[in-house]
């Protein structure tokens, strides 16, 4: 056979889009909705799942998927709530993958699960790259972090549906200019809401744990 | 990609990798190749990949079948804005808030950059 081009034009990471698209029919026939918590190691993944647990308590049945590159703390923190939950680890994977998603939510009572948190490991970066079967993208900066976050990992900030701002208690001690942050989320994505939260002291938690029972109702 | 992620962001396109030579492989199976000489790859810039690992991953990864030694060709795709305010499109500035030449409002869709994918493969 001569040398020819073959015309192609497919998208790469097929395989796992096909499987995300598996998951999510899976979620969809039990009525789950599926969240992606995406954030830098520290910047309260944990805390605020379990917040939002806590505040859609008697509303909504959650269940978590904890992602972690080891280990099981997060998992035990979060079985304490008597809430279901299954561990992945990556064994040093920088993100959650269709795959690993799908084997954790065969380990799941979906059908008594309204709202699936799903933790990916820590990293600004790769999870973006890696569709799991969500329904909803939302990543957590905080403000230790440093309110140039928007502007260094830009991919991340434009790809979420909802950003929270965590650890807003610390702001007296912490030079974190909200103006500079806000509009640098402003400037990358219009359209996500933007909650501004302390897991330490609950503020700013309600207004989230709302827009997230709206989102399961809508 | 690999000063703030380190071995970790290897692992990302050893994953992106092995899509890459899947889609290769069956292409080329069902039309009847023998070999397949190149690849030729679009990536959209903000899609963070770096050549170098993916041609590294690859060589490891197609030794013994029918894409050992295939050269990947990458087609690079800068960034593309639109102003959601006056619609003009614009290229965005690396690490800086993105704001239109235009009318200066901040933001944009973006309309290229995100691409990824196998465009073709040359094969025998």
């Amino acid at each position: 056979m001569p040398p020819e081009i073959l015309p192609i034009v497919e998208r790469i990471l097929s395989a796992n889009d096909l499987l995300a698209l598996e998951n999510r029919k899976l979620l969809d026939e039990h009525d789950v909705l599926a969240v992606n918590v995406m954030a830098s190691p520290g910047a309260g993944k944990t805390s605020l799942i379990l917040h939002s647990i806590e505040a859609l308590r008697w509303r909504l049945q959650t269940g978590v998927i904890e992602g972690d590159v080891a280990g099981r703390v997060d998992a035990d923190k979060v079985a304490e709530t008597g809430t279901p939950v299954v561990q992945i680890n990556t064994g040093g994977g920088c993100h959650l993958d269709a795959p690993q998603v799908q084997s954790a939510l065969k380990q799941l009572p979906l059908d008594k699960i309204d709202l699936l948190f799903i933790e990916n490991v820590g990293n600004l970066i790769c999870p973006t790259g890696f569709a799991l079967g969500e329904h909803v993208n939302m990543m957590i900066a905080n403000v230790p972090e440093g309110h140039d976050k928007p502007i260094k990992y830009p991919g991340m900030f434009a790809a979420v549906d909802a950003i929270i701002l965590n650890k807003i208690d610390l702001m007296p001690y912490i030079d974190f200019d909200l103006e500079a942050f806000r509009t640098a989320v402003r400037a990358l994505n219009a359209t996500a809401p933007l909650f501004e939260v302390s897991c330490k002291t609950g503020e700013g938690i309600e207004a989230w744990a709302e827009w997230l029972l709206a989102r399961k109702r809508g | 990609m690999l000063p703030f992620c380190g071995i970790l962001a290897t692992m990302h396109e050893l994953a992106v990798t092995q899509s890459i030579l899947e889609i290769v492989l069956r292409h080329a199976e069902a039309a009847g190749a023998d070999r397949i000489l190149s690849v030729n790859l679009v990536i959209g810039e903000l899609t963070g990949f770096v050549d170098d690992s993916i041609q590294f991953y690859f060589d490891f990864l197609s030794k013994d079948t029918p894409a050992q030694d295939a050269q990947l060709i990458f087609e690079r795709i800068p960034p593309r804005a639109r102003c959601q305010e006056c619609g003009t499109d614009y290229t965005p500035p690396n690490s800086r808030l993105w704001t239109c030449p235009e009318c200066g409002a901040l933001g944009g869709d973006v309309i290229a950059g995100r691409e990824f994918s196998v465009a073709s493969i040359e094969i025998e």
